[in-house]
Order: C-alpha cells, then sequence, then structure tokens
C-alpha cells in the first residue's frame, strides 16, 4: 500500500512538471514580459537591467528549473498589473473560491447522490420522471444563465439574498470566512447552487444509472432473501455497490468545481482566483496566468490521488497487497 | 447415508426454534393453484400455471424440469420475490397454514429469511462483495432473531463453523472474493440457515460448482436441514441431485406440475409420459451405453405459444383428442399425483 501511494504521488509529480512547462512556456514566450513591465517609454539600458534581473539571459532549461523552483516555494513573481507578488494575490482570494468549491461540491454530492438513489428506487414514479425532466433543464441551460436567472429571481424579484459579493467575513480558522457571518452564508447561496447545480445533475444521473444496474444483480435479490430491509437493502449494499464509478465522477466534478469557478465568479463578483484569473487575462497578466495554472493541475493531481486511495476503502477487492 | 434421527437437532447446539404451530396433518407448505403473469406488449404469459403441490414439515421436496419449466419462478413466487411485472394472479401459498402470497412489508421481511431461507444458484454472485462475510451473516441474524450485536456475532460464527468453514473464527472477516466457490456456497447455505427458518428453497444450489464439491454441498445441505428438521424445496435440473437428496419429487413442464410423488416411484416407475420420456433422456452409467439415449422429440414450447390442453400432448406419443382440448385433472396413481388424460389407462403396445 505504502509503495502504491508513493508511486502515485511520484506520477502526480511528473503531471505537474509538464504542467509546470506549460506554465513557464506561457510565462517566458508569450508576449515579452520586458516590454508588459516598462512599456513603450523605456530606455535600452532599463531593458538590459530588467532582462538580467528577472534571469532571462540564462538558457531556457536554467530559466525552467529556476521557475519551478520558485514555485515549489509558493514564488511565481510579480504581476504585471500592479506590481504585487502573485503568490499574496492568490493566498488572498482563494479562501473564497474554496469556500464557494467546498459548499458547491457538498450541495452537488449530497442532493446528487439522494435524489440518484430516490429516482433508481421509484423508477417509474411520477415524482423521479418529474426530477428527471426538470434536471434535463438543469443541465441544458449554461452555468451564466442559471446565475442570471437565480440573480432576477432571488435578488432583483424578491430580494431575498444579495446578487454579488461575499458579504460580511469573519475569522474562521485563521482565514477570512463568509461561512461565519449571517450575510456571508446568504451571499453564499446563489453562486454555490450555481456552480453545484451541473454537478449535482451529472452525480444524481451516474447514482441513478448505477443503481439500476446494482439493484439487478443476485446480491441485492439475495439481501431481500435474507428478509432484510428496503433501507438497508438500498443504501448499505446498493449505494455502496456504486460508488466506486461514482468517487471517480465526484472527484473530477469537484475539481472542476474548484477549478473553473470563473463564470460564476465573475457572475456573481465573487472575489475569489477565477475572477482574479479573468482580469489577469484581460491585462495578459502572465505571472499570474502561470501560477492559476499551476494551482488547478495541483489540485487535480491531489484530487485524484484521493480518489485512487477511496476506491482501495470502498472496494477490498481492489486492495492491493 | 444414515439418517440422523430428530433428537439430533439438540445436539448441533442450535436453541429449539419456535416455530409457526402446526397440526400434524397440516403441509408446512402449501401450493394451491398458484398462477403467475407477466403482462408484456406481445401478450400475458403464465410462467407458473395452475401449479399445486405440498412439502411437508423435515421433507425434501424435489422440483424438476427443464429450463423454462416455471421452477425458480415458482420459489421466487413463494418468498415474494418475483421481478415487476411478473405477479402473483391467483392462487395461495400457505406456510404452516397461514397464507404468505399476499404479504408485504415488515411481515414478507420476516418470512423471507427468517422462516423461509434461500440458497441462489450462483455462489460468486450471491453475497455482497464489498461486505465482511461475518459482517452479512450478523446483519442477517439480527434482523430475525431477537439477538444483541455481539449475540449475532457469536452467531455468526457459529454458523460459519456449522457450514464446515475451516477457521471460521478469522475467515469472518474475510471478504466473498477471497472464498472458493464451494466455500462461498456453504457461506450462502449459512446465510439460508442463521434465521432459522423451517423452509429452504434452494434454487439449483449445486449448478454453478465444480463437480468435485457439488456432493459436498449438497451432503452438507442435507445434513443440516434434517438435523433442523428443516423442510427443502430443491429445484434443479439435474436427475442426480433429484435421486440422491429428496423425499419425494415434482416434475414441471410449461409452468404446470405434470407429476408430483415419491422419489423413487417417480424415477422407476412414472406415471407421466414426460416423466418417462425424462428418465429414459437421463444417462444412467449402469445401462449399456450402446443402447443410445431415448430422446422427447420436439422442445418444450415457449411461453407465447403453450397448447391448450396438456401442454405436453404435440410431443406425446399417447396423446388422445381429450389431450388436446382439456387441462387433464389431477389424479392419484400408486403413490403419485399425475396430471395426465391417459396415465391411468392401460398402456397400448408403441409399435403399431
Amino acid at each position: 500500500m505504502i509503495a502504491y501511494i508513493i508511486r502515485r504521488v511520484l506520477q502526480g509529480v511528473l503531471v505537474l512538471a509538464v504542467v509546470g512547462f506549460v506554465a513557464f512556456a506561457m510565462f517566458r514566450f508569450m508576449g515579452n514580459p520586458i516590454e508588459n513591465m516598462l512599456g513603450q517609454e523605456a530606455t535600452r539600458l532599463d531593458r538590459a537591467a530588467l532582462a538580467e534581473r528577472l534571469g532571462l539571459n540564462d538558457p531556457v532549461p536554467i530559466q525552467y528549473l529556476k521557475f519551478i523552483g520558485n514555485a515549489a516555494q509558493g514564488e511565481f513573481g510579480v504581476s504585471y498589473r500592479n506590481g504585487l507578488p502573485v503568490s499574496e494575490m492568490i493566498v488572498q482570494r482563494l479562501p473564497a473560491t474554496l469556500e464557494l468549491a467546498f459548499v458547491s461540491a457538498v450541495i452537488a454530492v449530497v442532493f446528487g447522490i439522494v435524489l440518484g438513489v430516490f429516482v433508481a428506487i421509484r423508477r417509474n414514479g411520477i415524482v423521479a420522471n418529474i426530477v428527471m425532466s426538470a434536471t434535463l433543464v438543469g443541465v441544458s441551460l449554461p452555468t451564466f444563465l442559471i446565475g442570471v436567472l437565480l440573480i432576477w429571481i432571488f435578488a432583483v424579484e424578491l430580494g431575498w439574498l444579495p446578487s454579488f459579493g461575499r458579504g460580511e467575513t469573519g475569522t474562521l480558522f485563521g482565514w477570512q470566512s463568509s461561512l461565519v457571518t449571517v450575510s456571508g452564508l446568504k451571499s453564499l447561496v446563489l453562486p454555490a447552487i450555481t456552480l453545484g447545480l451541473y454537478q449535482m445533475t451529472l452525480v444524481m444521473r451516474l447514482v441513478r444509472s448505477e443503481m439500476l444496474e446494482v439493484l439487478r444483480t443476485d446480491y441485492i435479490r439475495f439481501a431481500r432473501a435474507r428478509g432484510l430491509p428496503d433501507k438497508t437493502v438500498h443504501f448499505k449494499h446498493a449505494l455502496k455497490n456504486t460508488l466506486v464509478p461514482v468517487i471517480t465522477i465526484i472527484g473530477l466534478q469537484v475539481g472542476q468545481i474548484a477549478a473553473f469557478a470563473i463564470v460564476t465568479e465573475t457572475v456573481f463578483q465573487w472575489p475569489g482566483v477565477g475572477l482574479l484569473f479573468i482580469n489577469s487575462i484581460q491585462f495578459v497578466d502572465i505571472p499570474v496566468m502561470a501560477a492559476y495554472l499551476l494551482l488547478v493541475g495541483v489540485l487535480f493531481v491531489s484530487i485524484n490521488l484521493v480518489v485512487d486511495l477511496l476506491y482501495a476503502v470502498v472496494d477490498p477487492r481492489l486492495r492491493l497487497q | 447415508m444414515s439418517i440422523p434421527n430428530a433428537s439430533s437437532a439438540s445436539a448441533t447446539g442450535v436453541q429449539p426454534v419456535s416455530r409457526p404451530s402446526s397440526s400434524h396433518d397440516e403441509p408446512l407448505l402449501a401450493v394451491e393453484d398458484l398462477v403467475v403473469e407477466i403482462p408484456t406488449r406481445r401478450g400475458l404469459l403464465r410462467p407458473v400455471d395452475g401449479v399445486s403441490f405440498e412439502l411437508n414439515a423435515g421433507e425434501i421436496l424435489g422440483v424438476v424440469g427443464e429450463s423454462g419449466a416455471g421452477k425458480s419462478i415458482t420459489g421466487a413466487a413463494i418468498i415474494g420475490l418475483l421481478e415487476r411485472p411478473a405477479r402473483i394472479a391467483s392462487g395461495s401459498v400457505r406456510l404452516a397454514g397461514k397464507r404468505i402470497d399476499n404479504l408485504t412489508g415488515d411481515d414478507l421481511r420476516r418470512v423471507r429469511g427468517g422462516e423461509i431461507g434461500t440458497v441462489f444458484q450462483d455462489p460468486s454472485t450471491s453475497l455482497n462483495p464489498l461486505q465482511r462475510i461475518g459482517d452479512q451473516l450478523a446483519e442477517t441474524a439480527r434482523q430475525h432473531l431477537d439477538i444483541s450485536r455481539a449475540e449475532s456475532r457469536d452467531r455468526a460464527l457459529l454458523a460459519l463453523q456449522e457450514v464446515g468453514i475451516p477457521a471460521a473464527a478469522e475467515r469472518l472477516d474475510a471478504y466473498p472474493h477471497e472464498f472458493s466457490g464451494g466455500m462461498r456456497q456453504r457461506v450462502v447455505i449459512a446465510l439460508a440457515l442463521i434465521g432459522e427458518p423451517v423452509l429452504v428453497i434452494a434454487d439449483e444450489p449445486t449448478t454453478a460448482l465444480d463437480v468435485s464439491v457439488q456432493a459436498q454441498v449438497l451432503t452438507l445441505l442435507k445434513r443440516l436441514c434434517l438435523e433442523r428438521g428443516t423442510g427443502v424445496m430443491m429445484i434443479t435440473h439435474d436427475m442426480g441431485v433429484i435421486a440422491e437428496t429428496t423425499d419425494r419429487v415434482a416434475v414441471m413442464y410449461a409452468g404446470r406440475v405434470a407429476e408430483i410423488g415419491p422419489t423413487p416411484s417417480v424415477l422407476v416407475n412414472a406415471a407421466h409420459p414426460y416423466t418417462r420420456g425424462l428418465m429414459a433422456s437421463t444417462p444412467n452409467p449402469a445401462s449399456d451405453v450402446a443402447e443410445g439415449l431415448v430422446q422427447i422429440p420436439g422442445a418444450m414450447p415457449g411461453l407465447l405459444s403453450i397448447p391448450a390442453g396438456c401442454a405436453f400432448h404435440p410431443r406425446c406419443d399417447r396423446a388422445v383428442p381429450d389431450c388436446k382440448q382439456k387441462r387433464p385433472p389431477r389424479e392419484t396413481i400408486n403413490d403419485s399425483d399425475v396430471w395426465c388424460w391417459v396415465a391411468s389407462q392401460p398402456q397400448q403396445a408403441r409399435h403399431d
């Protein structure tokens, strides 16, 4: 098991090295960093000095190694836009994104699994069919439209919830959190639903099809023949047997939620890294974009590692000797 | 094989079970005119059509027939495990005099596993692959016996020991995939018996096993049921299993019982033409192989094309006009009940 984990971690490092190379290539070769930073007015001497300071005169492989070395220490250089260290900008905005992603993921997973089990058990029921049709509409609409619709209904027409921002934040475990204030929680509702809706439907549909498959198996029939109550049969026996594929999808989707909250953060002006990324694109702020790319890479690699380990927890047949 | 007497049940350490009260002349299981229907787009199917039989306490009843004869569906109907849209259309199932064909909810659950244990064909798919077998056993025991979590664990261990799993205490924590096929079927038998049922429905319990372990599993099942006085409905298509294990046998054809009677007399002296054909087409190592096997001409009809009258008449060499129009009534010949128009009549010479 330890050897397995080490192997997976090494694979993850390799993936990150490749992602790092892409980020580096973007950083180094897209446009001219010196032009970007100094503008048109700079003298030849200024440029040479900056090139030397940024290490742009070193051979490319050395530059790459330096870039990776710095990135490993959380050092991504300075934003072209406002001259602040990139790491500081990201650290400042990461809690907002992680919090939003966490709440969305909880909504997606909890509602996805519960509804998935429900529509599988009642597969010919009226309510189940309504849920299936409603979620079909849900997946068909693009995220930004759902966000705008929710804002229109709950913020504009009903006036129940705020339409943008994080609300007030309090300190929770040393970071600025909107989970601890009423206005923060209120602000979280609409973006979290917008962000999690698509994933919820995916999880629900997957759970449903896997459940229908499992409910046909002999061991479920046998569990019924042993006189176990429906609740035990459905949730303890059937649901657990659907979990391996479901965990795979949930892992990938949670990565998606955290990494690509960009649209939702833009619609709700949520001050997270997604919004930072969008703003950076407008200013061609390459260091920020490169750092974001690496961050997303780390996120996906770690989620995949966790997913692989969860397989073994769920299914004893996948545990390695 | 010696047959243990009734007192041997106490020797196993199993406490006497409170069984549904039944008077002496009442059979443990009485199936009466059972009809199972499956509505389909192409018409109404009747995989079980007017099946009646009785099973006495402690008796092993074999149910034999070709694939599709309705054996398994009859078993599923008895424990309420018919898969929709199949349903019991008419008839009744009584367990110790109490109707169980119309039960729902908790009443049905008490019967399943508690009064009727089940053994399925394929042990590699009968067990939940993600749950330790000790947990599966304990869970089932808790469902049917009024015992604590700790006691259910002891019951699970005892059950594993009884079915002859070596090092049972350690194997409680094993998962199904860590057992061989024969061992898994022993676990399934332990699961079927842990709720202390009065009846076990074994649906092809040895068909999926290696030939070398079939006899062991069969002997085990028979011994455990005899010790407990548990009745067994043994569904199989294997004449060898019928001959070795059953007291009485019901022969099914196209969803109906053709003949039911004591195993020796059905095997040796069958009254129904179908049973005779079935016996003649069963290989017998003692007979001269050179003779070859007799075949029944044709094939059992599909559920959509069951002929009127006796379902067997198109393949029967003794069919009379009545056979084509009217369902044959139950008739007692020697010790057997036979559903046939001609069985009681003297057999005419075949070579005319």
